[in-house]
């Protein structure tokens, strides 16, 4: 039996207006994406792949065209309402790690839990937990600039899953780290995904890093084609 | 909204360190922005304060009908013994009413330190005018003796001309003046002049008339009886005020000049802040663009980073206008300025630094802070979150 349908979108469009000209950088596109999967998107440049990830993200508005998240139509949202979505449902991963550089691993891990009702005491606990889960409980007290690139990944991915989103939204996670460490921030994004059931997104131009995910999606020119298309190409 | 608000407001005052000089260029703009306006109305505050204080509700001053000051005014020697006589005029010991008929001149005097001369009041007061003016007391020599030429001066006066000090003598018409004394009166504006008697100092600048009369009320509420027995006498034609409305009109022309020129330089100068401000915030936000859109990500409202920006420029321009304030204070309160008065004279006041003068400087400071962080705020609560993490 497979799992129940978590992202669902259908004929979604998204144009940006550049000058006078209006580009379409998704084309009717429809994907549906089963809870508790390890989506890898996969695409040149410019394919719109980043565009997917944003508007599943709910970071952009699609033109046209609905998306479904859970049982909640995110389409629609104002931006203070999607916001607060997020802040509910989703953990977002960059490929520069985007950590804030004046706070410690523990404060950056525990700025999503500041949107949430729980106490101090519990964001502490909570924050521990998703450190220890990265592996990074001894850094805690350490601030981006005194860990390496693998170590600020980690704290990233603490910060993305210490709330407990539906979703772990990834753009580019191993874009800017060696093979070695891109395979242990990979390895712990399976584990979370097939230890812990989390659902993850991730934009990859690496095949090797696709190879982790449990289904590998490839776009081009704002459509999503099928693999057996790439195969014969 | 409240751990949202602190949350970013803390990253963004932290952050302040790595940006230091655009935020310096907040804190130094805000500061002599805030510190030349208090200075300036620190002037005006002096001079107000200085002019309030002289002359009392319970004394009237009589000029010649039409005159706007003493200068102006002429009183013919029997009109002065009409107004002595007149009703509510309170009377001494000795049955004599507490009056005095004044001559005022302009004399020239060297100021120190400079070449120029500037003006100085000479006034010949009459025998009862320490007896109508007890705030003025001998602090060093002696009082003048009638039908000499001696003076007493005031301390402002001795503080800010050459050749004052006791002993010493100032040439005036045609005779040599000695100083005998220095005297002080509350800080009010009659310690910038110099008193002598007043038939000498008629006779001296061959003068027959007097510029005004000067009573002691018997009550603040003898006023308006002193008036009408003065207004309605047909023999006269003279205008009474009571002296602290006397004062207040000649300081007022003055007053709203110093106002003005405090809020005019300091609007300019609060423009240039303003924009200052807006530069610093702009490239801050701008420097932080990336976490401010990760912020928004994660799912921090809109609202909490426009505040917490607006908190930021808040706190740089307090700290701005706190250092311009106390700079002020420092510098400049209590110095002694003089400028011309209402009689063409030289008036000495104190830079007054007034609480509400420091409360002024600091409100003008935030308000440059809420102006310079407000549009760089919104823009950055503004710009779509995609975009702002792409352009990262």
């Amino acid at each position: 039996m497979s799992a129940p349908t978590l992202v669902s979108i259908r004929n979604v469009s998204k144009r940006y207006q550049r000058g006078k000209q209006s580009v379409e950088v998704l084309q009717n596109l429809d994907l549906d994406i089963g809870q508790g999967e390890f989506i890898a998107l996969m695409g040149p440049s410019g394919s719109g792949k980043t565009t997917l990830l944003n508007l599943i993200g709910g970071l952009d508005h699609p033109s046209t065209g609905e998306i479904r998240v859970g049982s909640e139509r995110i389409d629609s949202l104002s931006d203070g309402k999607l916001a607060k979505w997020r802040a509910r449902h989703v953990g977002f991963v960059f490929q520069f790690y985007n950590l804030m550089p004046m706070l410690s691993a523990e404060r950056n891990v525990e700025l999503p839990l500041l949107l949430t009702s729980l106490s101090s005491a519990q964001r502490k606990r909570n924050v521990a937990a998703a450190l220890t889960v990265v592996g990074l409980a001894d850094r805690a007290r350490h601030k981006p600039s005194e860990l390496s690139g693998g170590q600020a990944q980690r704290v990233a991915i603490a910060r993305a899953l210490v709330a407990d989103p539906t979703l772990l939204v990834c753009d580019e996670p191993t874009g800017d780290l060696d093979r070695h460490t891109a395979d242990e921030i990979l390895g712990l994004l399976q584990a979370l995904n097939r230890e812990h059931g989390k659902t993850i997104v991730m934009v990859t131009h690496d095949p090797k890093a696709a190879e982790y995910a449990s289904r590998q999606l490839h776009m081009d020119k704002g459509a999503l084609i099928d693999a057996g298309a790439i195969n014969a190409a | 909204m409240f751990k949202q608000i602190g949350a970013v407001t803390s990253m963004n005052v932290r952050g302040i360190p790595q940006r230091l000089g655009a935020s310096l260029v907040i804190v130094i703009g805000i500061a002599v922005t805030v510190g030349v306006m208090v200075s300036v109305l620190a002037m005006a505050v002096g001079f107000d304060k200085t002019i309030n204080s002289t002359g009392h509700a319970d004394r009237a001053i009589v000029l010649r009908g039409g005159s706007v000051s003493e200068l102006g005014s002429t009183i013919s020697r029997d009109n002065t013994l009409t107004i002595m006589d007149a009703a509510g005029v309170r009377h001494g010991d000795d049955g004599k009413p507490v009056a005095s008929a004044e001559a005022l001149l302009i004399v020239g005097l060297p100021k120190k330190g400079e070449q120029s001369q500037a003006n100085v009041t000479l006034r010949g007061v009459g025998p009862a005018s320490f007896a109508l003016r007890p705030e003025i007391h001998i602090t060093e020599g002696r009082m003048f003796q009638p039908a000499v030429h001696e003076l007493i001066v005031g301390r402002s006066a001795q503080g800010q001309f050459a050749g004052l000090s006791i002993g010493s003598k100032i040439a005036l018409r045609d005779s040599e003046w000695t100083v005998v004394g220095v005297f002080d009166s509350d800080g009010d504006s009659h310690e910038s002049e110099l008193l002598a008697d007043v038939e000498t100092v008629l006779s001296a600048f061959r003068r027959n008339l007097y510029q005004s009369v000067v009573v002691q009320l018997e009550n603040p509420d003898a006023f308006n009886a002193f008036k009408d027995a003065l207004t309605t006498n047909p023999t006269l034609s003279v205008d009474v005020k009571r002296e602290t409305d006397y004062y207040k009109s000649q300081a007022q022309q003055l007053n709203k000049l110093l106002n003005f020129l405090a809020y005019f330089v300091g609007s300019i100068m609060a423009i240039g802040a303003v924009f200052g401000a807006l530069n610093a915030m702009y490239s801050a936000v701008a420097a932080r663009g990336l976490e401010i859109a990760t912020l928004r990500a994660i799912g921090f409202s809109s609202f909490s980073v426009v505040f917490s920006v607006l908190i930021e420029a808040l706190a740089l321009a307090l700290a701005g206008g706190a250092i311009g304030a106390v700079f002020a204070w420092l510098f400049f309160n209590g110095n002694t300025v003089s400028t011309l008065g209402g009689n063409f004279t030289q008036v000495v006041f104190h830079l007054t630094v007034s609480p509400t003068l420091l409360i002024t400087g600091i409100v003008w400071a935030c308000l440059i802070g809420v102006i310079g962080g407000l549009f760089p705020a919104i823009r950055a609560a503004r710009l779509p979150v995609a975009a702002a993490l792409r352009a990262g």
